[in-house]
């Protein structure tokens, strides 16, 4: 399964913002961080805007935040947004439904789908920052979490 | 183990293992979520996982002010088609009325409790594709897709 770019850049600017609702962030502080064109990110943020999942303040300091509910939102809320995401049944005939290879394939591709759909439905914006907090690859940010608790805590000793 | 399985986190709310009088509470829970009556299941599920418990098999009910508000099943399967001993959960109930209040999430805390006291670090379960609501709740407890596929045919 390969999503495409404006998907993947919604994907990255949702999970982002999500991650701390009251933080505003420019969409160049996000295509900064994720190596992404600033001009096209700008654009699906702004299409974001219009579905009323991120909410853009414009003037110094401007930027988008998440004004969605996380726990409700799913991947595939976010996916079908820019692109279709269909049975395999339901798309064109470059598998040759009329043949019985091609009902065959027909067969199999439908299970993959059905699968990927069911997975991309299942995961809410909510689900998929715990498991961005909780792999191994996060560890920096547990790092910088706890950092900032030590700092606190030693903030309140004082 | 009653006061062991006790959850602490929402005073009104206790997690224990079920008794025979929670039986009925528990077939008319299910009617009123799946509109059917199953009492004989119920009856024969409470006989195997609730009063004939090996420290294996875990028969929970959520309980506030003497009503079930839900329940969780589960066991400890062991080396089918190679699996390491494994936590199975296979029924998960709440009330309609009292969900999206933690209920279902402190149920699944505490059987997971209940494996890991035995040993236990993976748990699985089963759940219909198509039930979004079951497999959001899974996947917000950090269940993601594990390393076996459920297959199935029809038989002629």
């Amino acid at each position: 399964m390969k999503l495409q770019k404006a998907t993947c850049f919604a994907l990255f600017a949702v999970l982002e913002l999500a991650a701390d609702p009251a933080r505003q962030l420019a969409a160049a502080e996000i295509a900064d961080k994720y190596g992404i064109s600033q001009h096209h990110l700008a654009k699906v943020l702004r299409y974001l805007g219009r579905t009323g999942i991120v909410e853009s303040a414009r003037g110094i300091g401007g930027g988008y935040r998440f004004t969605g509910n996380s726990k409700r939102l799913t991947l595939m809320d976010v996916i079908e947004l820019f692109e279709p995401i269909e049975p395999t049944h339901r798309r064109g005939e470059e598998l040759r439904p009329t043949t019985d290879v091609g009902r065959a394939l027909r067969v199999v591709l439908n299970e993959v789908d059905e699968q990927a759909l069911a997975t991309f439905r299942s995961i809410t914006i909510s689900t998929m920052l715990k498991i961005v907090s909780l792999r191994p690859w996060a560890a920096n940010i547990r790092e910088r979490q706890s950092s900032a608790e030590s700092r606190r805590s030693e903030a309140r000793h004082r | 183990m009653k006061a062991a399985l006790a959850v602490e986190t929402d005073v009104a709310l206790e997690i224990r293992p079920a008794v025979a009088a929670d039986v009925p509470l528990v077939i008319a829970l299910d009617e009123e979520v799946t509109g059917l009556a199953k009492p004989d299941y119920w009856q024969d599920t409470f006989e195997r996982f609730g009063a004939r418990q090996r420290g294996e098999r875990f028969f929970l009910v959520a309980e506030r002010q003497g009503r079930v508000e839900g329940f969780v099943i589960g066991e400890i399967r062991a080396w089918e088609f190679g699996s390491p001993p494994c936590g199975w959960i296979f029924a998960i109930q709440v009330r309609p009325k009292s969900r999206l209040k933690g209920v279902a999430t402190q149920l699944f805390d505490a059987i997971c409790d209940c494996f890991r006291k035995v040993g236990v670090v993976n748990i699985r379960t089963m759940a219909a594709r198509d039930d979004i609501t079951i497999l959001s709740f899974f996947r917000s407890q950090g269940m993601m897709a594990g390393p076996f596929f459920e297959l199935e045919a029809t038989l002629e």
